[in-house]
């Protein structure tokens, strides 16, 4: 028979992180489901806005491979707002609700909790971002023409992989702000639609820029996608998909590492000053 | 009047304000009111170069630009209306104190929403400029009909306003998810009121409703001050003369102030009865 000290004894090592991983992951993934009013409107608001682009295609009589551009890019936003408001900010909403100094506190990883809060937030996203892509296929008629399976999954996967990655580092950094943290957030929405290519192809900028607007991994990301998603893709793409998929790689490796990095640095600090968790800071 | 306006309108204009401003330096704030508004009108920008042959000097360019820039202000003043209640009652905690202080509550939101409309002056006349200097927008200080758009400008502003406290006083009734209501009221704006592409683009049976917003006009006013005859190169509202545009937008706007009265005592009551005013949302 077991014994209340017996089933006391807490996990620890990979154990702990995966238990940490999944009761952070569930919430997320519940509480969403839980507003059906977040749902709808985090799923309507991109697709209103989508829809409008689409429209301005229509009005200067873009060939039909620009909608469906459109549609993925739409459809992609909702991973962005996904990383920056329920990642990037959400150690700096704790902050602000007074739960960080617990995050820090208790005997697990912050990556752990990110991760968590990255899985639970993608599962949910993919189902919005998929709503949109359907809507706006069945809406505007969009032609698709799969090249590679195996590559569209690795891209999608990747793509994922190093933006979560993005969005854990940018919650360390965004610890260390007060109002700021806010307003950039809000910041980082139109320019990166605007630097990532999400409604054209990123080629229009030419090398330099779309070199540096790369650093963002959805700008390869959508560029890859698209590629291999419509019949004139490769046309109008930046560089071979096989080299978007090894930066992507890259990028994921990059961003999971600095943010491995960040975080404990962020927690030893919170430790030693005792006032990163302060919400007057 | 003279005392409601110095204890409510002043100190929430000048609240606004330093909400809006004083979380960094001045230059910093400048290059943050300007960088979103602009990025997005260079989306628009860069679609349009991606696909068309026509160059700047194609009046559909022009439209879609302007359109944009002046859509600012929806974003600015309406939205921040009503985000401005939310931002006291949520993030800062404060409006169960300015309710039991002795200002005018509407009033007050009127205030905040004139701090909206300076930081959103700036964004506006920086994508102008940008556009007249940078992206060949055919856009000349001197034939612009100044008294025309200024009227228009202060019409629009007013409606936008009024819309403002209405959505506010609604956000005020409602404890899930408010923060949308402002947003999606926006974003709706955005695709029915023709502010970036024309009506007539939009399917037959969702038309009308482009005809029922009243940015749709005042956009139209705000395009023909600023560009002359050339705004004219859309079949949509071509049929209206200014004084006509005018008139509509000028009763639509009376409306509206008369429904966000109505709406506001109502939704006002509902939020002091179902204990709203001091409601924090936690998820």
């Amino acid at each position: 028979m077991a014994t209340s000290t017996d089933t006391a004894t807490p996990d620890r090592g990979w154990r702990l992180f995966v238990r940490t991983v999944f009761a952070r992951a569930y919430p997320r993934l519940i509480g969403q489901q839980r507003e059906k009013a977040w749902i709808f409107f985090e799923t309507a608001l991109p697709f209103l806005g989508t829809i409008g682009y689409i429209y301005v295609y229509r009005a200067i009589q873009a060939p039909e491979e620009f909608i469906g551009f459109v549609v993925m890019g739409g459809a992609m936003t909702a991973f962005w707002l996904n990383v920056m408001w329920m990642m990037a900010s959400q150690l700096y909403w704790e902050k602000e609700s007074g739960n960080l100094a617990l995050y820090i506190m208790a005997p697990n990883s912050l990556m752990a909790i990110l991760l968590g809060m990255a899985l639970g937030g993608m599962l949910a996203t993919t189902l919005r971002a998929a709503i949109i892509t359907v809507l706006g296929t069945l809406l505007f008629n969009i032609q698709f023409a799969i090249a590679s399976y195996a590559q569209l999954f690795a891209v999608f996967m990747l793509t994922m992989a190093a933006l979560y990655g993005l969005g854990m580092l940018l919650s360390s950094l965004f610890l260390l702000w007060g109002r700021e943290a806010w307003q950039i957030a809000n910041l980082l929405q139109e320019p990166v639609y605007f630097i990532a290519g999400f409604y054209f192809p990123v080629k229009s900028f030419g090398v330099v820029v779309a070199m540096a607007s790369s650093l963002i991994p959805l700008t390869l990301g959508l560029d890859a996608m698209r590629q291999l998603v419509f019949a004139s893709g490769p046309t109008l793409g930046w560089l071979p998909v096989e080299i978007e998929i090894a930066a992507l790689v890259v990028l994921a490796v990059a961003f999971i590492a600095a943010a491995k990095y960040w975080l404990a640095l962020m927690e030893r600090k919170a430790i030693e000053e005792g006032t990163l968790t302060d919400r007057r800071r | 009047m003279l005392s409601t306006i110095r204890r409510s309108f002043v100190p929430a204009a000048w609240l606004g304000w330093q909400i809006e401003s004083n979380w960094t330096d001045p230059f910093l704030f400048f290059t943050f009111s300007i960088v979103k508004p602009v990025a997005s009108v260079l989306i628009l920008v860069f679609m349009y170069n991606a696909v068309s042959q026509a160059g700047p000097g194609s009046p559909v360019y022009a439209y879609i630009y302007l359109g944009n820039a002046f859509y600012i202000y929806v974003g600015a003043v309406m939205a921040g209306a009503s985000f401005s209640v939310l931002d006291d009652r949520e993030r800062y905690r404060s409006l169960k104190y300015i309710y039991i202080a002795p200002v005018s509550i509407p009033v007050y939101m009127f205030g905040r929403a004139v701090a909206r409309f300076i930081t959103g002056t700036i964004a506006v006349a920086v994508t102008l400029l940008a556009g007249a200097l940078l992206f060949g927008v055919p856009l000349n200080p001197l034939t612009v009909d100044w008294p025309m758009f200024l009227a228009a400008l202060l019409l629009g502003v007013v409606c936008l306003t009024f819309m403002g406290v209405f959505i506010g006083a609604w956000t005020m009734t409602i404890r899930t998810e408010p923060w949308f209501v402002g947003e999606g009221v926006a974003a709706a704006l955005y695709l029915f009121s023709g502010a970036i592409f024309p009506l007539s683009v939009l399917p037959a049976f969702l038309q009308p409703l482009g005809y029922v917003m009243p940015m749709t006009y005042w956009l139209e006013l705000l395009r023909r001050a600023s560009l002359g005859p050339g705004a004219a190169a859309f079949p949509t509202l071509a049929g209206f003369t200014n004084a006509e545009l005018f008139g509509i937008l000028g009763l639509i706007t009376a409306a509206f102030g008369v429904i966000t009265w109505v709406a506001y005592r109502y939704f006002d009551r509902v939020a002091r009865e179902k204990g709203l005013i001091d409601a924090v949302h936690n998820f």
